[in-house]
């Protein structure tokens, strides 16, 4: 039944989100392991990032004529620079845009 | 600041993250409806799972005919990464009583945990700084309820040609920029996102959890190191 197994699906997630917030005790975190844990946006978003950009929903790498390389390429410039969000996220479509619709 | 300043601020930082939000909204919407699964159960699907890649592994696997335990384990374990996030913010929330913890993990995305993983590293003394939480999570949540309706009842209104599936990791690396001087972030998120190429074929879709514990296992090492000078 459909209902029963998105509803298990559902509580699974929430578990996800849940668990380490109710488990984890502030003191119980050695000043090291904060530390480690102060890398997890570093860790996390690049593993949805290169494929996103990289990769053919298959797994297979593309790399000719891929505007998406170089709006990425260009939102890193533009992020390293500035080291604002909006402007990297707006310049990055911008040139994405140009690239696609002017370019190729 | 009261608590309606920081909600508000919550709200405020999160609406540059929509820009992917409500595309990927519209097109799940619409593949729930072209799958077959209808438009109850694809609705139901964005509030009580609320996760948007999960959800799209959820009724693709239903629909190619996958056993209920592959499908359920394919989204516990895209959804893991959200376990991270919780030990980080486990910091900040332990002292909250239950029923604000459940609101808060059940507001938990990836957009919400960016934005205000920045204001509660800076503003946690703050006696309501988690209403910045509240703020962002339930933009997100306000955001993905009416896109996915909107994907159900119109169909997909937005054109392919704009290409926004490039907007997800886009954001991604907006909210990454306040580490690329870095060079310790930058060789962590260069590991993780090499790894995750490399594992994209994993079963289950593991590849973004190996890959994020690869990466905080280099973070882990560097630390090492430092640590003994």
């Amino acid at each position: 039944m459909i209902w029963v197994k998105m509803i298990i699906a559902g509580v699974v997630t929430f578990l996800t989100r849940f668990l380490l917030i109710n488990l984890i005790k502030k003191d119980s975190l050695s000043e090291r392991t904060k530390i480690v844990l102060s890398y997890v946006p570093s860790a996390v978003f690049p593993a949805i990032i290169f494929p996103a950009i990289f990769l053919s929903s298959n797994g297979t790498i593309i790399l000719d004529h891929n505007a998406k390389i170089i709006g990425a390429i260009a939102a890193v410039i533009v992020g390293y620079f500035s080291r604002n969000v909006v402007t990297t996220i707006i310049l990055g479509l911008l040139i994405y845009w140009a690239y696609i619709f002017l370019i190729v | 600041m009261t608590k309606n300043k920081i909600l508000l601020q919550g709200i405020y930082d999160v609406l540059p993250l929509l820009l992917p939000v409500i595309p990927f909204g519209i097109i799940f919407g619409v593949i729930g409806v072209e799958l077959g699964f209808g438009p109850y159960v694809t609705f139901a699907s964005s509030f009580i799972i609320f996760a948007g890649s999960s959800q799209i592994v959820f009724i693709q696997l239903l629909s190619a005919g996958a056993s209920s335990l592959v499908t359920i384990t394919s989204v516990g374990i895209v959804n893991s990464r959200h376990l991270l996030y919780g030990a980080v913010f486990a910091q900040y929330l332990d002292k909250l009583k239950w029923g604000w913890k459940i609101l808060l993990s059940y507001l938990l995305t990836d957009q919400a945990f960016a934005v205000s993983n920045k204001y509660f590293k800076k503003n946690h003394k703050q006696k309501y700084f988690y209403y910045h939480l509240l703020g962002s999570g339930i933009t997100l949540w306000v955001s993905w309820q009416l896109s996915t309706l909107l994907g159900i009842v119109l169909g997909s209104i937005v054109p392919d040609e704009l290409g926004l599936s490039f907007t997800i990791p886009l954001t991604f690396i907006g909210l990454l920029v306040g580490e690329f001087r870095k060079w310790d972030h930058v060789l962590v998120m260069m590991v993780s996102g090499c790894i995750a190429m490399f594992a994209f074929n994993m079963p289950f879709k593991a590849y973004i959890i190996v890959a994020a514990l690869s990466g905080l296992f280099v973070a882990y090492l560097i630390n090492r190191k430092n640590g003994k000078k």
